[in-house]
């Protein structure tokens, strides 16, 4: 059935000079075949197309067995990551002229167990983001009554960028350190770690110290950066992590916490 | 070296193998289902409370909400200043005792999401800054830059986290509603992991997964946006109230259909024509860029059908102009309708004006319920856009989509909970089995296994045209008798359509299959409702039938499933203290 569309697609831009560009993409299909192999498409090129359109070009007309995830295709909803010529990138966000001419190798993010596809497991990051306590910890609640709590611009700011991630799993995909290792924290559930440390309105920064500093926290680091280059946000993981081991320094000074 | 998932054994059928068991299961993982969660989960934290979402709840489509989120919250504000501006703005459609409900709660739910960590944007006092929007008559609407939906998402489902009795079915999509006795006692589920069906049971089941922008081609909503709990509720019985009350947003970016936040007008952007003209001086002069969605669409076709609109590859558009907000203002409110503009339409708004058109963002209908999310079926509740309470009437005002899924996301988890205390555990005998066991035969043996039909991407694309076409913004008689006809014919394509992946592990073409089936229902409803609502109001605008007729349609449409068809029927208004008058602006 996909032969016999790609067939026709070819022959159609063949006669009428439509530009078309070349997707070479993983394939995975377990219970077809115990063996990831690549396959080949071509679609119709247009200069405004981003690669996640090319693949639902693929799924819609030449291919409907291709898997992946995708909803927003507008940069926020952090489904449709993929490894794109190599580079972790949102294939909602990944413009095709920017391989012009050249095939362009769609892949699995890496660093993730494959499930089927392009389609990964990020389990493994789920718990860790549950792990790093992410929601704001109050010793005393103020009654609702009483209103919002106060923070100014400032106090936004020392937090608000590691606020900006969606969980796309570009960083864990870019970061060496997950590849070898993946008990390591990593950058995203860090960065979202002093999110909720450096945010003024959490009364117990300290509750989320033993995991970022246990010895597959933040120590682990080497400071390779590219968590903070593959980031499509904007998000600096790498400085959130330098940040989090200044706390701990100071921190080693204090007497020991009992407990966990 | 490449990381397989171990484990999947070749060829799994998916026998209800199982049957899983939670008080409360919500379905669906947005702003209304994890409020549902967390309201559930504080009115007692004994109670076994699971969400089942087809995506992970962080890519819900909440994500995308940019502008803000109404709560009457400041000094100079009223309940009644909201409730009015709500009311008119729905063009008296909307019912009064649920938008007085509604305002009420907003404040509350504006401070506690607050309190959970929402990163709102802040006065120099500290206090959680306000804009300006459409049909507000006072700054009411707090904001996080212009990432409102994209922060309430993250901050309700890092807060889920802290509660030990919420579980998650992360990436199951379900299928029907079980209902025993005429009480909703769960649903039948597909784990997508695994391709297995499951019955997952419980005294009382939220719905919450959203609207149906995704029945129309040219749309703001995400993929995932496919009417499945509205086709869920129908199948079972509850009608789908006000379906033909679509909204259009009037800026999205020609090509792609992605938003250009009204926060953008809000902030005092100006809507220009060809002739450099704020033409909403001719439509709205009151309100200008700050009128309600309904009328400034209606106002951008007009001024393309008179020949004062720009022509592009992707039709013809008029012009967002925001340079002269300056870019420390773009920098700091809208960076994020910066970075889209950049990113897909190649401008620079700091530089040029963006090129928009209007298009499908929201639907005002929904589900029938109540004040507290009842649906009318023991047990099942419904909460946020899949919902119609009706704040909304004929026309949402933007910013109050946000708070409505806190609102009645908290009301309709609360009142599950109260009705969980009280009920016995279902079981799986019969006759749930043998529906479930039914529903296995449809999904598996039916749907995935057709051969030799047409692929389900061309009926999807032909209900799409036709949606766009005959039941967009303007609709007339002969439009909606012919959608209503080809969207018949469509169904009966599509119970022999085939898809092409048959495997069980992740067959996103089966549950995009699944998905289409469910839109097609929802799709008809809306035709059929916007056909014989013979009269114009708020957004649903009849060419044959121009004004609005409160002698004849100051009513409810109500769409039941009769036979796998609707059949419309009317209920009345709730008119508590604003009598109907002309909108006017």
């Amino acid at each position: 059935m996909a032969t016999r569309s790609q067939g026709v697609l070819d022959k159609m831009t063949k006669e009428s000079g439509v530009e078309t560009a070349t997707l070479k993409v993983f394939r995975y299909r377990p219970e077809v075949q115990t063996e990831p192999y690549v396959q080949e498409y071509k679609v119709p090129y247009r200069r405004d197309m981003v690669v996640l359109d090319a693949l639902n070009y693929i799924k819609d007309h030449i291919d409907g067995t291709l898997s992946y995830r995708w909803s927003c295709r507008m940069g926020i909803c952090g489904s449709c990551g993929a490894n794109v010529d190599g580079e972790p990138k949102l294939t909602c966000a990944s413009f095709l002229h920017e391989f012009k001419g050249k095939e362009i190798k769609i892949e699995p993010l890496a660093n993730f167990p494959i499930i089927k596809d392009l389609i990964v497991n990020i389990e493994d990051f789920m718990e860790k983001l549950d792990h790093i306590k992410p929601w704001i910890i109050r010793k005393e609640e103020t009654p609702l009554e009483k209103g919002e709590y106060r923070q100014t611009p400032e106090e936004l700011e020392a937090y608000k960028q590691f606020s900006m991630c969606i969980n796309c799993m570009l960083c864990y995909a870019a970061c060496p350190i997950y590849g070898m290792n993946e008990e390591f924290l990593g950058p995203a559930a860090t960065a979202l770690a002093y999110r909720y440390i450096a945010d003024t309105r959490d009364q117990d920064h300290e509750a989320r110290f033993p995991m970022v500093h246990d010895k597959e926290g933040v120590w682990e680091c080497t400071l390779v950066g590219e968590c903070s280059v593959a980031c499509p946000k904007g998000v600096d993981p790498m400085l959130a992590i330098q940040k989090t081991k200044i706390l701990g320094a100071t921190q080693i000074l204090k007497p020991p916490r009992r407990g966990k | 070296m490449l990381a397989i998932e171990a484990g999947f054994a070749r060829g799994i059928k998916g026998p209800i193998v199982e049957s899983l068991s939670h008080d409360i299961l919500i379905i669906g993982g947005g702003g209304a289902g994890l409020r549902a969660a967390i309201a559930a989960a504080e009115y007692n934290q004994k109670l076994d409370i699971a969400i089942a979402s087809k995506t992970y709840p962080m890519r819900s489509h909440t994500v995308s909400a940019e502008g803000g989120m109404a709560a009457a919250t400041r000094e100079y504000d009223s309940l009644d200043k909201h409730a009015f501006d709500t009311i008119k703005g729905s063009d008296f459609l909307a019912d009064q005792d649920a938008v007085e409900y509604f305002v009420s709660e907003c404040p509350r739910e504006a401070v506690l999401l607050e309190h959970w960590g929402c990163p709102f944007s802040r006065d120099p006092d500290g206090r959680i800054s306000v804009r300006a929007f459409g049909g507000m008559s006072v700054k009411r609407t707090l904001f996080a830059g212009d990432k409102i939906g994209f922060h309430m998402l993250h901050t309700l489902f890092q807060t889920t986290l802290k509660h030990e009795n919420i579980h998650r079915y992360d990436e199951w999509f379900a299928t029907s509603i079980l209902v025993e006795e005429g009480h909703a006692s769960g649903v039948t589920a597909i784990n997508m992991r695994t391709g297995e069906m499951s019955s997952i049971l419980a005294k009382a089941v939220v719905l919450s997964t959203g609207g149906c922008g995704r029945i129309y081609k040219f749309t703001t909503n995400g993929w995932i946006k496919t009417g499945d709990g509205m086709a869920l509720a129908y199948r079972a019985g509850v009608p789908l109230k006000d379906m033909e009350m679509v909204q259009f947003h009037p800026t999205l970016l020609p090509n792609t259909g992605i938003l250009m936040t009204e926060a953008a007008r809000g902030e005092g952007g100006y809507l220009i024509n060809k002739d450099g003209e704020r033409f909403l001086k001719r439509y709205l002069p009151g309100k200008m860029e700050l009128g309600p969605r309904d009328i400034i669409s209606r106002s951008e076709m007009t001024e393309i059908k008179e020949g004062r609109g720009f022509e592009g590859p992707y039709g013809s558009y008029v012009l967002l102009d925001i340079r002269h907000l300056g870019e420390d203002v773009i920098n700091k409110k809208l960076s994020f309708l910066k970075e889209l503009a950049e990113k897909y339409a190649g401008v620079d708004p700091v530089h040029e004006p963006i090129p928009v058109r209007p298009g499908q963002h929201y639907i005002m209908g929904g589900v029938n319920t109540d004040k507290t999310g009842y649906t009318g079926i023991p047990g099942l509740y419904g909460a946020g856009e899949m919902a119609c309470v009706s704040i909304n009437g004929a026309n949402r005002l933007g910013s109050n989509s946000l708070t409505e899924c806190l609102v009645f996301g908290a009301a309709a988890g609360k009142a599950a909970a109260e009705y969980a205390m009280r009920q016995s555990m279902p079981h799986l005998g019969n006759p749930l089995q043998g529906v479930a066991m039914e529903e296995e035969t449809r999904v598996y043996d039916q749907v995935l296994k057709h051969e030799g039909g047409e692929r389900i991407s061309s009926i999807r694309s032909e209900m799409q045209s036709t949606m766009d076409e005959s039941v967009g913004i303007y609709r007339e008689e002969n439009g909606l008798s012919q959608a209503t006809r080809k969207i018949g014919e469509l169904k009966d394509r599509m119970r022999i359509a085939s898809v092409e992946d048959r495997d069980h592990v992740f067959n996103t073409e089966l549950v995009s299959a699944l998905e289409l089936d469910f839109m097609l229902d929802v799709a008809e409803t809306i035709a059929y409702s916007a056909l014989y609502r013979r009269e114009s109001r708020g957004a649903h605008t009849r060419t044959d039938y121009t004004n609005r007729d409160d002698a004849q349609f100051l009513k409810h449409s109500m769409a039941y499933w009769d036979h796998g068809r609707p059949r419309i029927q009317y209920s009345p208004v709730t008119i508590t203290r604003w009598q109907p008058e002309a909108r006017v602006y």
